[in-house]
């Protein structure tokens, strides 16, 4: 009996679970994530079963910690750090992306890194600026650095078992708006194959890709367009770099026209780079220019309202779809 | 003579002549056009680290910063393929990608030369935790300038290792400046060794000067590592030339670097190894003509290595498993050619 029902945290906490019966190698190395259980609980308990050697409570030295964890990686254990936020991310790039991200390349392929930088962003909590950004771009941008990002809970399970068998860092990012959500977790079955999006839903008239959270938000509004007798592919990155774009420009080369969803600022987003990729290899088939989706340009608002009146929804990502199809006149435009 | 007498501080003078002739012949890279750029930052007056290379033992292992071609030359390289690498040519020690800044070797426990002031430092921390974990027995050794002294990162690192009591030892080489700046003015308070003693690590100073000196040092350091008792180790010399191959030093005065120049370790080591009656003046001389020559034939051999061929660029940013990134050119041709 490998099929469950449960949330995206205990998916995540499962991952770890697992892979640490597999393989001693594996330890856990963050702020709060021995005694406390982690400041979203996915690590709860685990120090009881593994110990203090193994699920180690850091000091709030976050460039310190993954720097430890780049050393630890180097020399042969497969260290798996958690950064409370993705927010934090400043305070750590050096050490993942000069240190982490380059050494197997400048040291001619002598020298690898498999760790596991596990970390959460994303809106929902009205936890404001500094700690509900969506920062995958400044990861996407870093050759050497692997980026999934999942979206269901059976991806929380398979995505980070994936993670843990690269020989190189991977930057995994869950959403914090996720941790509670219920599904089906398959330990013997993963969505689709390490480095290949999944397509959650088929439909012949418009392709919307995304990833993390905005995938549910455009399953919404997928079904809400169904109504109006628009049908809408979604495709869910989940690995964002590498990433297959074969099935998605096969996907647009079928329906012919595209929409790119991100929650991220969308200046210089993922959103951005899948766009442009699209329009590039699918401009023949294009009958609408590819559009963007995304967070405003602004830093995120606490209050409730202004933060969640500056991410996409359900709504907007409908909307522009069945204008896509002049189904619809945008009120607002 | 004494059939068993200690023949170390003579292997340990031979190295830091060793030393000492390949900088001087990575500089000659450089006029000849040779070398990939003109970031080459010599460890000339430096070369006391032999003191500490020599008290590290097989397995352990070490991060340096830029100027770490005398660190690992300590630790057994091969100074072909390093003057190969600083060349930019395929037989380097990182295939010609790293070059003299990132240098690096799994076999010789060299975690990797790093070109962020500070960047290598809590990497000994991590191999500390493996060291720990595994009960292998070894130490991890970071090498830094004074410059990395004022970087936070240096303090994160030392507050991990003494709180989780890590076989880890941080050696700053303290020679003076930070590029262009001199010591005192860049900190408040010259007490590095109390820095870490206030994080609860073993702080010793040793003469850059005295590589005996400093071998004792790091030896007694080294060994309380191993035991779970971190150190950190400040060796005091001088740059004998500018930050960089390009820099003329024009903000130290000549009467400041005639002087600096006297405090040479190599020097020193030869005159006290003839003193003690270890080397004789022949001895000495031999020693000297087999390391230039030695040095001279890695010169060469770098000079004529060939260099990477172009589709090796593609190789090592990722796992070799999985697809290389792809050329642009194969991208662009794809885009242009395909009609629906």
């Amino acid at each position: 009996m490998t099929a469950q029902q449960t949330t995206y945290r205990e998916a995540i906490r499962q991952a770890l679970l697992d892979a640490m019966a597999e393989d001693d190698d594996v330890i856990l190395i963050g702020e709060e994530v021995g005694v406390y259980g982690g400041a979203y609980g996915v690590t709860k308990g685990l120090i009881d079963i593994y110990g203090a050697d193994r699920v180690i409570d850091s000091p709030i030295s976050e460039a310190g910690i993954v720097g430890a964890a780049v050393g630890a990686a180097m020399t042969g254990l497969k260290p798996v750090v958690e950064l409370m936020y993705v927010d934090f991310i400043g305070l750590v790039m050096d050490q993942l992306a000069n240190q982490a991200a380059k050494s197997r390349y400048m040291f001619g392929g002598q020298i690898e890194v498999p760790m596991v930088l596990r970390t959460q962003g994303g809106t929902g909590r009205s936890a404001a600026a500094q700690h509900s950004q969506s920062l995958e771009a400044w990861m996407m941008h870093t050759p050497g650095l692997r980026l999934c990002m999942p979206a269901t809970v059976n991806d929380g399970y398979h995505l980070l078992r994936d993670a843990l068998r690269q020989r190189d860092p991977v930057c995994f990012i869950e959403h914090k708006g996720l941790y509670t959500m219920k599904g089906n977790l398959d330990t013997a079955r993963a969505d689709a194959d390490w480095g290949q999006p999944a397509i959650r839903r088929t439909g012949g008239d418009i392709t919307i890709v995304t990833y993390s959270r905005m995938v549910h938000e455009a399953l919404k509004a997928a079904d809400a367009m169904a109504e109006q007798g628009v049908e809408a592919t979604v495709i869910d990155l989940r690995c964002l770099n590498p990433l297959d774009m074969a099935p998605i420009l096969a996907s647009v080369r079928d329906t012919g026209r595209a929409m790119v969803v991100t929650e991220a600022a969308l200046t210089g987003s993922v959103a951005s780079e899948i766009a442009a990729r699209i329009g590039e290899s699918c401009f023949d088939w294009l009958e609408e220019p590819v559009l963007r989706i995304g967070g405003e340009d602004i830093p995120i608002p606490v209050s409730p309202k202004l933060e969640a009146g500056s991410i996409p929804d359900a709504g907007l990502i409908a909307e522009t779809g069945l204008w896509m199809m002049r189904r619809d006149t945008l009120a607002w435009a | 003579m004494n059939a068993q007498k200690n023949t170390a501080p003579l292997d340990r003078y031979r190295t830091m002549r060793r030393i000492r002739s390949f900088e001087e012949r990575v500089g000659e890279l450089f006029l000849r056009g040779e070398s990939a750029g003109s970031m080459l930052h010599l460890s000339i007056g430096e070369e006391a680290v032999v003191g500490v290379t020599d008290a590290m033992g097989d397995g352990d292992t070490f991060t340096t910063h830029h100027r770490g071609h005398g660190v690992f030359l300590g630790r057994g390289a091969d100074p072909a393929r390093m003057m190969a690498e600083i060349g930019g040519k395929a037989d380097g020690y990182c295939r010609g990608k790293g070059g003299s800044m990132h240098i690096a070797s799994h076999a010789l426990g060299h975690l990797g030369a790093n070109a962020i002031v500070g960047g290598g430092i809590p990497h000994v921390v991590g191999a500390g935790l493996t060291y720990r974990n595994k009960g292998t027995g070894h130490v991890s050794v970071a090498f830094f300038g004074d410059g990395a002294m004022q970087q936070g990162i240096l303090y994160e690192a030392m507050n991990m290792a003494a709180l989780w009591r890590l076989p880890v030892i941080f050696c700053c080489l303290n020679n003076q400046y930070g590029m262009g700046t001199r010591i005192d003015r860049a900190v408040g308070k010259l007490a590095f060794g109390e820095r870490a003693e206030a994080f609860g690590l073993q702080a010793a100073h040793a003469d850059g000067t005295d590589v005996e000196e400093v071998h004792d040092t790091a030896q007694s350091l080294i060994a309380d590592a191993r035991g779970g008792k971190p150190g950190f180790l400040e060796i005091s010399s001088f740059r004998f030339y500018g930050h960089a191959r390009m820099d003329k030093s024009p903000y130290r005065t000549p009467e400041e670097e005639e002087e600096g120049r006297k405090r040479d370790p190599v020097l020193k080591a030869r005159e006290r190894l003839i003193e003690s009656g270890l080397g004789s003046d022949a001895d000495m001389e031999r020693i000297d003509t087999k390391a230039d020559d030695e040095m001279d034939a890695a010169l060469e051999s770098a000079v004529t290595a060939s260099p990477p061929p172009l589709d090796t660029m593609f190789e090592d940013v990722f796992h070799p498993d999985s697809p290389a990134p792809a050329p642009q050119r194969d991208r662009l041709r794809a885009i242009l050619t395909e009609t629906p």
